[in-house]
């Protein structure tokens, strides 16, 4: 999961996501960025983030994003 | 709701595409976004090469060029059609319907019914079991079943929500009575108190076009559209889908005694490729059962994709054998809807490019 910041930022190259609590609210992610970043995830950690998962709540901050890949199986 | 028809069969599937093909890596420079964003996106999503009309093609074109394909090889004959059903979100005009229109132009018989139903991605299985109603009359022995849509003249190509998705099609659907003894089940849900997710704002009679509905207006995420374009909150709709669609399948199958493994394909409205392989993983079905192929040849259709996925996907195997398919539908109003048929011996399975 430390890898986490880095694969963020290669999908939005322009923020600093340890410097926000909510991407969303801070327009750091959109509606499509999340679906690249689920796919993402998926390919890195071998997991399928359900789809009734992705709703902007789990991908608001780090701690989130980190809460959904606990869930998924993905170890800390 | 649920539905159950005997001895009521698809005997043939023919589906029109616009030859104008667009592609997705030379429209990116039209959108606000890096370009890197556009090609995870187009990764993702399955974008790369979709079909769009000419300016002034309508839904009764593509339907008048696909009817006259079939009657000039023989494959179906004018006065054989009782009833023809148009489903469609685009008609040519509000008044009169598009079906009467098409029966004009092609001069088909007045002893018959022609139909207009207003439904969105969810059409082809509601013109199906609308087909099947239609056929427990003994006046009506055959029906042609038109999903048709030209909405990508309805989207505003500064809206990467939506601009890089749509495709224009059509299909021609011929139901009948089957003379062997067979079973078509269906289940449908509706939920109209989320019908704004997926909306077309302005040029009805709540709000008539005009100058104001024409301006682009920035909407966020660098996306600018019109009152007049078609709007979709992608969210809403992602979520509907991945919450309902599942049980409606699980409720269907169910209702029909059959086992998931059973069903030999999986064949749903084709928004975009990342949604169908969701749907997959949750319902625990291979990807090589679900085709997810149509969003990355042709864009997204509407109702036709369902017929259009069949079309490329399965055409010679449904037109030597038979297959037990499950059909699902979901999008605008909000509707989804599912039906499970034993499909084959098709007399003919095609896909025509309208020039």
């Amino acid at each position: 999961m430390k890898q986490l910041p880095n694969i963020l930022k290669e999908i939005r190259p322009e923020f600093d996501f340890t410097a926000s609590q909510d991407f969303i609210a801070d327009g750091m992610l959109d509606s499509f960025d999340m679906m690249t970043l689920v796919a993402t995830l998926d390919k890195t950690y071998g997991i399928s983030i359900q789809g009734t998962d992705i709703v902007p709540e789990n991908f608001k901050n780090l701690e989130t994003i980190a809460a959904l890949l606990r869930q998924c199986g993905v170890q800390p | 709701m649920n539905f159950t028809f005997h001895r009521k069969r698809i005997s043939g599937i023919l589906t029109i595409v616009p030859a104008n093909e667009r592609s997705f890596v030379e429209e990116m420079k039209n959108y606000n976004f890096p370009e890197s964003r556009s090609m995870k996106l187009k990764e993702v999503m399955g974008y790369d090469k979709r079909r769009l009309v000419s300016p002034g093609v309508c839904v009764s074109d593509l339907a008048v060029f696909g009817l006259q394909h079939l009657f000039d090889n023989g494959s179906l004959s004018r006065d054989e059609i009782d009833a023809l059903l148009l489903v469609t979100q685009s008609p040519d005009h509000f008044v009169p319907p598009t079906s009467n229109i098409i029966q004009g132009r092609l001069g088909l018989k007045r002893d018959m019914l022609c139909m207009d139903i207003n439904q969105a991605c969810a059409g082809f299985v509601i013109g199906l079991i609308q087909a099947c109603l239609l056929l427990e009359q003994d006046s009506i022995r055959k029906v042609v079943l038109i999903n048709g849509d030209v909405l990508s003249r309805k989207t505003s190509p500064k809206d990467r929500n939506i601009y890089p998705l749509m495709g224009d099609a059509a299909s021609i659907t011929v139901l009948e009575r089957d003379p062997v003894e067979s079973v078509v089940h269906a289940n449908l849900r509706m939920d109209g108190a989320q019908h704004e997710a997926l909306i077309i704002p302005a040029g009805g009679f709540r709000l008539p076009s005009s100058p104001e509905t024409a301006v682009l207006e920035d909407v966020g995420d660098n996306n600018f559209r019109a009152k007049d374009h078609l709007r979709m909150d992608g969210t809403a709709i992602f979520n509907f889908v991945q919450v309902e669609v599942p049980p409606l399948i699980e409720a269907l199958l169910a209702q029909a005694g059959v086992s998931k493994e059973s069903v030999d394909y999986f064949l749903f409205h084709q928004p975009n490729r990342f949604m169908l392989q969701k749907l997959a993983d949750k319902m625990k079905v291979p990807y090589a059962k679900m085709p997810s192929n149509v969003v990355e040849h042709f864009g997204n259709g509407g109702g036709a994709t369902l017929p259009l996925a069949i079309a490329l996907n399965l055409a010679r195997e449904l037109e030597t054998g038979h297959c037990q398919v499950c059909l699902a539908g979901f999008g605008g109003g909000l509707v989804w809807a599912a039906m499970l048929m034993r499909l084959g011996g098709l007399s003919f399975c095609q896909l025509i490019d309208f020039p």
